[in-house]
């Protein structure tokens, strides 16, 4: 009752400040990726049209283009996008740069508090320079790499004996990253139900961020650091340890000992499709597909389940996840905001969270019925306690794409050796922050 | 030798000949056949295994081509009856249709970019090539080149100090930005075909009409331009094409408001990954007014892909 | 030259009719035809490129716009010219180049060749042929990277049925091997019909007297073939090569579509090569330097050509 009729009051003084700070409804362009969680924010975003009066249109734009695409758009001031959920690692070339709105003077008035939201999103997604309260997005999708797996595979007492004769060990959810590989190893081209099966689909694309995305899933665990000493740039010794080489030197051997023949550039769509068609028994992915996932009438429900990216030295995920900004160039910008002071109410956020969306608010997150609301909420909350998140200077894209060569051309393209890679990775990345004057 | 002519080909040869022709033509269509019978596959027929060529035919990627769709509740679906065909198709999935696709939006962006900077390609370069063809123009034969020189360039170089122009001047992901930029890029090709095409038509018409006392500029719309109709039209068709066709300057310049087919197409996707037969319905509709523009233009292909250069 | 329509008409026109014309004078006229064009092509194609010689000699960054933009000279010539992954990309170009020349004038000169026999229904297949090379690249490579997918695409299927090989044993576009050549065998579909619709014209523009004439001295039909066909036709080949030589240095659209310039770097011609530190990475000054590169490369090949492709015309 009380959450009622705080949620009247609330839509009462969102229509009421619609009311008092702009005139005419506004047509506002939202600009994402074209995934499930896209189509959640569709749904949920009704209410804010029919509360604010202003109309809300749509682009999505498919992962492997999206960086590309955004970036070009606010390099070139475009008005395309009043309001962008942009990926983490832009925050910093969107606040120097100048694309997004700073938006602590609008938090401040209207009493949306940063300390509301998991201190890893804000963190991750909300502050440039990173940890100051300068703040330029708000977290709007906790996300991370995860894993998820054939759990009616799983299940099955030949396979279960199989396994044991093989390894000695019970199948089961892996504890570590050997482990994961080991079970990868076992399903590679085994005949289940008179098919083919494979271990694994992994990221291999080479275009945008899928291979780093899913290598820094293994480098993480093994305790990967970027520098020696944070904010001192220097990175040999850390980029190229013992630990760093020898953690890609693992995901080499799983990329070519069990995963599907022809992954040799695939990403999220490919993960998903391997996995949805059977082929595979586990997938890596973003913790943002599994909601579709376990929906999935062939695949999902009880043939289904959900696991943390496995430790190795240490727990480590890979951070996916964005925040929501406002667009500089945008002629829109008050009516954007109002979304934005729209999106953040706990009660907006306990629905995006029902219909999909990751939400990053404490008020969702702490609430007691959380791990149990969904199958892969705990293992979320897990994951997001020990994310990692590439390079979000502004100079990230030159970073990224350097690692994507090396890692491709090394792992897909079987070139050199993964300490050579990663040697050559330090030379590129240092040559990177001697252009940015910061080295 | 049993024919008149030493230089007709035998019968035989002939018929060796026309075999060899006839069988590359027929492989070489059967991608494009592919792609559009692909086009009327349900997505599990399209990405079986082997490869279906008899399949149950379906307009299911064409639906979802021009529309938007959203999975629903079987309450939802069982009190909201499908209404249309269309509807009906998308039912199978459990899913609505929620609105139109981007693809019409795209589609009329090519139609207007493409049209637009044909027009003025053609407008300005049917005078400048009539100027080129009948007065002594400075330096005319090193402007001509250096038009073509231009060409030399690959697009991505020239697009990085465009998209700084157009950053300062606002044009980005403009529909006028596009098409001036076309119009700058087959301004060359219409320049040089149209000249070829006008210095083809006799003097004696003009001289005459300048004689009757029309005046250069009656002369110029009244004689030439009905004369060089058959040039100017298949120039136009080859610019629209190039337009049609163009993908890096669109991919790099614009992002939404202005942005064309060629690169929109490729990013079609369904649930997971791209939406195969959404993708080649696309493609299909695209690509059919180009092949029925290059039959149109057959006698005058091999003038506009050399620059004029070749005539015959 | 010296004696343009204009004056011959001027000539051969009554004293009355003259002044008429010189209403508006002929220069003006022309230069009014002529000025809009020289404009648009002085603001979009001499304005940028005289941008570019002089971005190129900076570290500006078009994603960085309060940046402070330093000279640095030649450095960004230097940087890229020492670059061996640089070099690897203009390996991959060559081999592209190479590659697509040869097999689209081998096809493309036979299929003329055969063309030219005047079989009945020519002008129909011809027709036919000429569709690929029509169309949108970028879409083209995007389906052709749907038939190379293994397993349910149709290529790797086809093999597969003549090679009797498992159909996802192996990947044209994934791997190091065979991705250099799956490019190569699209773009070999898509313009072999240039080169062939060249070459036509070139074997029709032969006149019958000549092989008379060679029939009369009985040269036998393989010594005409290499006496006069090849000869008469050259010209028309070196100029289709000079076309498909400039138009395949820029490839971007085709390629990208189909591999991304992957597995690794393999297939990563210049153009993608040049996007990617352009538009990605987005180091315009030293993109800028590359693309001058590029252009003087191109432009440079294309006029030592040019001089050999006029001399082999004067024979």
């Amino acid at each position: 009752m009380k959450n009622l009729k705080l949620a009247s009051v609330s839509a009462l003084t969102v229509a009421a400040a619609s009311m008092a700070s702009t005139a005419q409804a506004e047509d506002l362009t939202l600009c994402w990726a074209a995934w499930d969680p896209a189509n959640a924010l569709v749904e949920l975003s009704k209410e804010f049209e029919s509360q604010s009066g202003h109309n809300m249109s749509f682009e999505f734009i498919p992962w492997p283009n999206f960086a590309d695409r955004m970036l070009n758009e606010l390099n070139s001031g475009g008005k395309l996008c009043d309001l962008l959920i942009g990926d983490s690692q832009w925050i910093g070339g969107g606040a120097e740069n100048g694309h997004y709105v700073k938006l602590n003077d609008f938090f401040d008035k209207e009493g949306i508090s940063m300390s509301d939201f998991a201190d890893a999103t804000v963190y991750a997604y909300s502050t440039w320079p990173k940890g100051t309260p300068n703040y330029y997005a708000l977290p709007a999708m906790g996300d991370a790499n995860g894993w998820f797996y054939r759990k009616d595979w799983f299940a099955r007492d030949d396979i279960k004996a199989a396994f044991k004769d093989a390894t000695g060990r019970e199948l089961a959810e892996p504890k570590s990253q050997k482990e994961l590989l080991e079970i990868a190893q076992f399903f590679q081209g085994r005949e289940i139900d008179g098919k083919t099966v494979y271990g694994a689909s992994i990221f291999t694309e080479r275009g945008s961020e899928g291979i780093t995305m899913g290598v820094t899933s293994a480098l993480y665990p093994w305790g990967f650091k970027y520098e020696n000493t944070p904010g001192s740039y220097d990175m040999d010794g850390a980029v190229n340890s013992p630990e760093a080489v020898e953690a890609l030197e693992f995901y080499k051997e799983f990329y070519e000992t069990a995963t599907p023949p022809g992954y040799t550039n695939s990403y999220m769509g490919e993960s998903l499709d391997a996995f949805k068609s059977g082929q595979v028994a586990m997938a890596m992915n973003w913790f943002a597909f599994f909601p579709g996932l376990y929906a999935d009438p062939n695949t999902g429900g009880d043939k289904i389940d959900f696991f943390v990216n496995p430790p190795q030295n240490q727990a480590g995920s890979t951070l996916g996840g964005q925040g929501i900004s406002v667009v500089a160039y945008s002629d829109k910008q008050d009516a954007a905001l109002e979304y934005i002071k729209w999106f953040a109410n706990p009660d907006v956020q306990a629905k995006w969270w029902s219909l999909g969306g990751y939400s990053a608010h404490n008020s969702v997150l702490n609430d007691p019925g959380f791990t149990d609301s969904a199958p892969f909420a705990g293992d979320f909350l897990e994951a997001m306690g020990s994310v990692q998140d590439f390079w979000q200077e502004p100079a990230y894209a030159e970073l990224l794409l350097a690692m994507q060569k090396r890692l491709h051309d090394y792992i897909v393209a079987d070139q050199g050796t993964a300490q050579e890679a990663l040697d050559k990775l330090v030379e590129d990345w240092t040559e990177v922050f001697e252009d940015e004057g910061k080295l | 030798m049993s024919s008149f002519s030493v230089t007709e080909p035998s019968k035989r040869s002939k018929w060796f000949a026309g075999t060899m022709v006839v069988i590359y033509a027929l492989v070489t269509m059967v991608p494009l056949a592919w792609i559009m019978l692909t086009g009327f596959k349900s997505p599990a027929d399209a990405i079986s295994y082997p490869p279906k060529v008899v399949f149950e035919p379906t307009l299911e990627g064409y639906v979802n081509l021009f529309t938007t769709r959203t999975r629903q509740t079987p309450e939802f679906l069982a009190a909201n009856p499908p209404e249309t065909w269309y509807d009906e198709i998308v039912r199978e999935y459990d899913m609505v249709i929620a609105g139109p696709s981007k693809f019409g939006e795209r589609f009329l962006n090519s139609v207007i970019i493409g049209f637009g900077s044909t027009f003025l390609s053609i407008f300005l370069g049917t005078l400048a090539a009539y100027a080129f063809s009948r007065f002594k123009i400075p330096l005319a034969d090193d402007l001509l080149f250096f038009i073509l020189s231009t060409r030399m360039m690959p697009p991505i170089a020239v697009a990085i100090p465009i998209f700084l122009m157009y950053r300062q001047l606002g044009l980005s992901d403009t529909h006028l930005g596009m098409i001036l930029l076309y119009t700058g890029v087959n301004i060359s090709l219409a320049v040089w075909l149209l000249k070829g095409f006008i210095d083809e038509i006799p003097l004696e018409y003009e001289e005459a009409a300048l004689i009757d006392g029309y005046t250069r500029f009656q002369a110029f719309y009244k004689v030439v331009l009905p004369q060089a109709a058959t040039g100017i039209a298949s120039t136009a068709i080859f610019c629209l094409i190039f337009a049609w066709n163009e993908y890096a300057f669109a991919v790099l310049l614009t992002s939404g408001t202005a942005q064309t087919a060629p690169p929109f197409i490729p990013t079609i996707i369904g649930v997971g990954g791209l939406d195969w037969p959404a993708v080649a319905a696309g493609a299909t509709i695209f690509l059919l007014p180009v092949m029925i523009f290059t039959i149109l233009l057959r006698k005058h292909l091999l003038r506009g892909i050399t620059f004029g250069a070749v005539r015959k | 030259m010296s004696e343009t329509p204009v004056t011959r008409a001027a000539a051969a026109t009554p004293k009355r009719v003259a002044r008429r014309i010189k209403g508006l004078s002929d220069r003006a006229i022309a230069w009014i035809f002529v000025a809009p064009t020289i404009f648009l092509l002085l603001a979009i194609n001499i304005f940028p490129l005289i941008w570019t010689i002089n971005l190129s000699f900076t570290n500006f960054k078009a994603n960085r716009i309060g940046r402070e933009v330093k000279n640095v000279g030649l450095r960004n010539y230097e940087r890229i010219l020492t670059d061996s992954d640089i070099w690897l990309n203009m390996q991959a170009t060559a081999h592209f180049l190479f590659w697509t020349i040869f097999f689209q004038v081998l096809i493309g000169f036979t299929l003329a060749y055969l063309i030219n026999k005047k079989f009945k229904g020519n002008d129909l297949w011809t027709t036919i042929i000429v569709l690929p090379m029509m169309l949108s690249p970028a879409v083209v490579g995007n389906f052709w990277k749907f038939l190379y997918q293994p397993q349910i695409g149709l290529f790797n299927y086809i093999v597969a049925f003549f090679t009797g090989k498992d159909p996802s044993s192996f990947e044209m576009l994934g791997s190091v091997q065979l991705a250099p050549w799956s490019i190569v065998i699209v773009d070999t579909w898509m313009w072999t019909p240039f080169v062939m619709l060249i070459c036509l014209a070139g074997l029709r523009s032969i006149p019958d007297y000549i092989y008379e004439a060679a029939e009369v001295d009985r040269a036998s039909k393989l010594r005409q073939f290499f006496t006069i066909t090849i000869p008469m036709v050259l010209p028309f080949l070196m100029l289709a090569v000079l076309f498909r030589g400039i138009e395949n240095f820029k490839m971007f659209d085709l390629v990208v579509q189909l591999t991304g310039g992957g597995p690794g770097s393999t297939t990563e011609l210049t153009s993608i090569n040049l996007k990617r530190e352009a538009f990605e990475k987005w180091r315009t000054g030293y993109a800028s330097a590359y693309a001058i590169i590029l252009f003087v490369t191109v432009f440079g090949l294309a006029s030592i050509y040019v001089k050999a492709l006029n001399k082999v015309k004067e024979r």
